[in-house]
């Protein structure tokens, strides 16, 4: 099942020219853009790793690019997103995030219910790949 | 919302058809704002028209790998390296060649980290904020100190190498220094030296240059010689320049400002009474109070009085 997160997600995946024009765009603007991966992509799960300090000062797409396609070399087989963080006050948070690289296999979600008190049925979503420890997924 | 399909060359102020005419008029500015410098002014309309040609190529089919543009100034302090670097970036930027047109200005505190692993990151970071413009590394020659064979220099060096060899269109790296300093750092990394296109050599400035630096200097300042000050001000160049420590256009630029100490003291005591004649005028005596016409060979290095 195709995973939909961030922006862009109902569409194909990105081209790199694609991925270059937004990253532009969000330089343009003034925001820190920043490379990050999982491989827990449970919808819940706001932080992920890292891959790198978040780029500052930056005028050129190119040092991102270099960021991306060195982190989707390292993590091929992980979910990697690209964010845009906006400094100016009032919003000071990510104005823009979008995958740029998913595994080739994705194997979705499963539904769990629980019975709790009385008949009331709890509804939870787990990705079929976390039954795997951390690193072994998607592989 | 971010536009979604954008052209691959999202930067509009990029001049892509830079004509003859357009080159003509930017090299015709240079000879403007940049006194002499004969052999820099050279090499950029070289490169200019290297540029303009390229494209020319392109569009006829005829592709060829992007030129390489690193450069290394070298020259005596105060024969405007830096000052034509800083012009550098908007110059490549105007030939449509660099895509940003920004200059990110680094020296060995930059690019060297203070322990073990920690250059590499922080070389890479000042590299990637350099893309898309150019990268000025001033006395690069501190990059590297044969006398300590564990200093993390060598690691910086080795990434810009890198990086100057792969990513040409991406950066161009500027670096500057005394002449026999860099000559020094280029034998002990050959490597250097065969990367960088361009060699040029900041001649010094010959005294008439200098009083039109001089002359170029006061007007931008608000300030103007009258006819003695002018005669006195040659004088006091033709001794400044034979004393050891001389800086050519930073010397003037001190001794402009020195003059400017002595005006304002002299003006000062009678405030009242200062038209605004007096208010930008320099006249012989704000020069000739110099301790540079008080002996001849006093034996004294210290330019500053």
């Amino acid at each position: 099942m195709r995973v939909t997160q961030g922006a862009f997600s109902f569409l194909p995946d990105l081209t790199g020219v694609q991925i270059r024009a937004q990253v532009e765009y969000c330089l343009a603007q003034g925001w820190a853009v920043s490379v990050e991966h999982t491989d827990d992509i449970h919808p819940r799960n706001t932080y992920w790793e890292m891959f790198g300090m978040p780029m500052f000062d930056l005028r050129d797409a190119a040092g991102v690019m270099q960021e991306i396609d060195a982190c989707r070399k390292t993590f091929a087989d992980e979910y990697v997103r690209v964010n845009a963080f906006d400094s100016t006050r009032g919003w000071e948070t990510v104005r823009l995030s979008f995958l740029v690289n998913r595994p080739a296999n994705e194997p979705g979600f499963r539904l769990r219910r629980t019975e709790a008190e009385g008949r009331v049925q709890r509804y939870s979503l787990e990705p079929y790949a976390a039954e795997r420890p951390p690193g072994e997924r998607y592989r | 919302m971010a536009a979604l399909v954008a052209s691959p060359s999202a930067s509009p102020a990029v001049a892509n058809d830079t004509t003859a005419a357009d080159i003509a008029a930017l090299l015709a500015e240079l000879d403007r704002e940049l006194v002499g410098l004969a052999p820099v002014k050279k090499r950029i309309a070289e490169i200019a028209a290297l540029l303009a040609v390229d494209r020319a190529r392109a569009a006829h089919g005829l592709a060829g790998q992007p030129p390489g543009l690193h450069m290394c100034f070298t020259g005596n302090p105060g024969t405007g390296k830096t000052t034509v670097a800083m012009k550098m970036a908007g110059i490549l930027h105007r030939l449509g060649y660099s895509r940003k047109g920004h200059l990110v200005a680094v020296t060995r505190d930059d690019l060297v980290g203070q322990y073990i692993g920690h250059t590499a990151p922080k070389t890479r970071e000042v590299l990637k904020r350099a893309m898309g413009g150019v990268l000025f590394i001033d006395e690069a020659y501190y990059l590297y100190r044969p006398e300590n064979e564990r200093d993390y220099g060598q690691e910086a060096v080795e990434i810009l190498l890198q990086v100057m060899e792969n990513q040409r269109e991406d950066l161009v790296v500027i670096l500057a220094g005394y002449r026999d300093r860099m000559e020094r750092f280029f034998e002990c990394n050959p490597g250097f030296a065969s990367r960088i296109a361009h060699h040029v050599d900041f001649p010094d400035y010959t005294r008439e240059e200098l009083m039109r630096i001089a002359a170029l200097m006061l007007e931008r300042m608000g300030y103007r010689f009258d006819e003695g000050a002018r005669a006195a001000f040659e004088r006091y160049l033709e001794r400044r320049m034979a004393r050891p420590h001389f800086a050519n256009a930073r010397s003037v630029r001190n001794a402009l400002d020195r003059m400017r100490l002595r005006h304002a003291s002299r003006v000062f005591e009678r405030l009242g009474e200062a038209d605004r004649d007096a208010l930008i005028t320099l006249v012989a005596d704000d020069i000739l109070a110099s301790r540079v016409f008080e002996q001849e060979g006093g034996g004294t290095t210290d330019e500053h009085r």
